[in-house]
């Protein structure tokens, strides 16, 4: 089968020529790097010059009989070179020798710096065909670009297209099936800057014109000085958006399930007999005559009712929210802000970007990593990540259950794992080899998200959720549930009793927990509840869940990005973390008893490691030098 | 004078960039060379990066290699 290769820089928009070309839907968002592996998809066109076998119609669109071809189509993660820097440019580099044609995805509205790699695919005998993506763009921007010069100076076909709304795809495909055969010469470009001079001052007009809305947007969001403050506040507001419509949608659920779902699981029970090992399993504990869903443990009550009525809610908001953001563009714009104290990790700041997709799910956030260059700074990121971010799942379950206990707890669970975040972020930074490079990085302008796209994006995030989460939901709860029943987690509950209860002061019930975090976080929080545990014991549990292991799939995920020997130091130092937290939380919310004052000493505290470690840091760094 | 020391608004050349093959690299792919007209669009205060603007691309750059680009004021 025939090869295509879609290759550009970052950001210019390949993903969305991908999604048009083949119907398979690619992930797309507003910042360099959302792509860091390959998708492949198939394109099929009717052969040149052939009529249809079925119907022997010239003008047959393909109905599916002899005179079609199939053609492989491949998304490339972007490169801005073709001598790669990292991993994520390394898998476009050692794609490129598979391509039988390339098309290369311009940035109309950048197009002198995209030429760079234009010209260097040029020089590889390939053929190729330039499709001046984001075409809409460049009318407002007052731009106007010669195709027709363009195309003849490249030698090669140059088609306008706008991958968001499919315009010029018909041009692409045409080109595709009939490529003009004298493009496809080698060519050399002694100094390409010259050539790229030389070809923009010819093709290219721009125009000056008034500052659009997005541009002044764009300016304050960068602001020197009111640049974080305003990233702060947007943070914490979609937060509060976030819970305030997620708890909103959760209490219609309640009321939905009661009203619908009660009376099926009412039938059951009794169509069980109401007790024996089959009740226990799939609907657990009930009595009376409404169902506690988040305690009665049972497959169908609690498993159905956590990621249908909690989880799903709040996922829902979040993505659409974070999907918001990203196709705005305004991550870039959070590295930026916070590249300075990211540093103080020992990170830049592209590692915000990693860590803002783990809030949803970890594997999409650590497969971020692929664009950081540092062997270091992907390490640190990994490790901060798996251990201190919870995927949403997690947190719509933390959020929904310990509310019962009160504000200050769950501050002071979110306060205990930014305390963490900071002192490990510190000591790895301290202790791990290499080093940090400087933050280069483009910042794309704001778009303003298409509606048909966000929600196309939104509704791959939401299946993949649920078809991830239901078997190991579901499946985690009936396992942990024969567990339960043959006695085995009692026998591990003692077994564990010594760092369980000794050391973190928890019940040994809570071992349960913590064997089912292994597979499913959500889940694994949802069987705390059950336990009434004190608010200080709550505090320990819940955050111990989110730093003793990363679910499987992160782990998983982490041994292919860093290698054994990585992954595995990673894995150390979450043991450590664990037992050091633990023991931490234990003593100091006992010995404060109010919640508040555990959480602003805490992080206190832990901002005051950081900046001595670090301050240390630099004073070595220094020395080296000198 | 450098990167850092440009005024926010002003426009200038680059004259030197002072740094590996890495770098040069690097920044010459996102369209900044010696050579390259740029306008420096803010600076995140406290030794956060600087952004200038290179054509319509704009491009953020860390605080250490900001100090190592050297650049010529034009009027």
């Amino acid at each position: 089968m025939k090869k295509i290769l879609l290759m550009g820089n970052p950001n210019v928009g390949k993903s969305a020529i991908f999604t048009s070309l083949t119907g398979i839907n690619a992930r797309t968002s507003n910042y360099p790097g959302t792509t860091v592996s390959y998708t492949t998809g198939t394109l099929t066109v009717l052969k040149k010059g052939a009529a249809c076998a079925s119907c022997s119609k010239k003008s047959c669109k393909g109905c599916g009989y002899g005179s079609v071809e199939k053609i492989e189509v491949i998304d490339v993660p972007g490169t801005y070179r073709l001598d790669p820097l990292s991993e994520a440019e390394k898998v476009a580099c050692q794609l490129l020798p598979e391509g039988d044609m390339i098309i290369n995805v311009v940035d109309a509205t950048n197009l002198e710096r995209n030429l760079n790699l234009t010209l260097q695919l040029l020089e590889m005998n390939k053929p190729v065909i330039v499709a001046l993506n984001m075409w809409d763009d460049t009318v407002h921007k007052g731009i106007t670009i010669d195709v027709e010069k363009l195309s003849k100076m490249l030698g090669v076909p140059v088609v306008p297209t706008t991958g968001i709304t499919g315009q010029g795809i018909d041009k692409l495909i045409e080109y595709i099936t009939n490529y003009p055969h004298e493009s496809a010469a080698k060519r050399e470009y002694r100094n390409r800057w010259a050539a790229i001079g030389e070809i923009i001052s010819a093709v290219q007009n721009l125009e000056h014109r008034r500052h659009t809305f997005l541009e002044r947007l764009q300016d304050i969001s960068i602001h020197p000085f009111a640049g974080i403050p305003v990233a702060i506040i947007i943070i914490i507001a979609v937060f509060r958006v976030i819970i305030g419509i997620g708890e909103f949608l959760i209490g219609i659920m309640e009321q939905l399930f009661e009203r619908f779902y009660t009376p099926v699981i009412m039938a059951i029970s009794r169509l069980l007999g109401g007790q024996g090992v089959l009740h226990r399993i799939l609907i657990g504990d009930i009595s009376g005559e409404t169902i506690d869903y988040e305690a009665a443990m049972g497959v169908l009550t609690t498993g159905v009712f956590m990621e249908i009525g909690i989880v799903l809610p709040y996922i829902l908001v979040f993505y659409i929210v974070l999907g918001f953001l990203e196709d705005l563009g305004y991550l870039p714009r959070l590295a930026v802000l916070f590249d300075r104290f990211m540093h103080r990790v020992g990170l830049h700041g592209f590692s915000i970007i990693p860590m803002m997709l783990a809030m949803g799910c970890n594997v999409p956030g650590i497969l971020a990593i692929r664009n950081i260059e540092s062997r270091r700074q992907r390490f640190i990121t990994a490790t901060l990540t798996a251990i201190t971010i919870p995927c949403f799942a997690q947190s719509a379950i933390i959020f929904s259950i310990t509310a019962t206990y009160g504000t200050g707890y769950v501050i002071a669970i979110l306060g205990t794992i930014l305390s963490v975040w900071l002192v490990l972020g510190s000591v790895l930074s301290f202790f791990v080899e290499g080093t940090t490079d400087t933050l280069i990085m483009e910042v794309p302008p704001y778009r303003l998200p298409a509606f048909k796209v966000m929600l196309r994006n939104l509704g791959t995030r939401i299946y993949g959720f649920l078809t991830d989460a239901f078997p190991y939901v579901l499946g985690g709860i009936f396992f942990i549930n024969i567990l339960t029943i043959l006695g085995v987690m009692d026998f591990l509950g003692k077994l564990a009793a010594p760092v369980i209860t000794g050391i973190f002061g928890l019940p040994e019930g809570a071992v349960a927990s913590f064997v089912l975090g292994i597979i499913r976080k959500d889940a694994a929080v949802t069987l705390l509840e059950p336990l009434n545990m004190s608010g200080a014991q709550m505090v320990t549990g819940v955050t111990l869940l989110i730093i003793y292991f990363p679910c499987m799939a992160t782990f998983v995920i982490m041994l292919k990005e860093l290698g054994l020997k990585d992954t595995f130091k990673s894995f150390v130092t979450m043991v450590i973390v664990t037992l050091l937290t633990g023991a931490y939380i234990r003593f100091f919310m006992n010995m404060f008893k109010n919640p508040w004052i555990y959480v602003i000493l805490t992080v206190l505290l832990s901002f005051a490691v950081m900046l001595v470690l670090s301050r240390i840091a630099d004073r070595r760094h220094q020395a080296e030098y000198t | 004078m450098t990167l850092k020391d440009m005024k926010i608004g002003e426009e200038a050349v680059i004259s030197t960039i002072k740094g590996g093959y890495g770098i040069h690299a690097k920044l010459e792919s996102m369209g900044l060379r010696e050579g390259s007209r740029i306008t420096k669009k803010s600076a995140v205060f406290a030794g956060g990066p600087v952004i200038v603007q290179a054509g319509s691309t704009q491009i953020a750059i860390g605080d250490g290699m900001a100090n190592r680009i050297i650049v010529e004021t034009v009027d």
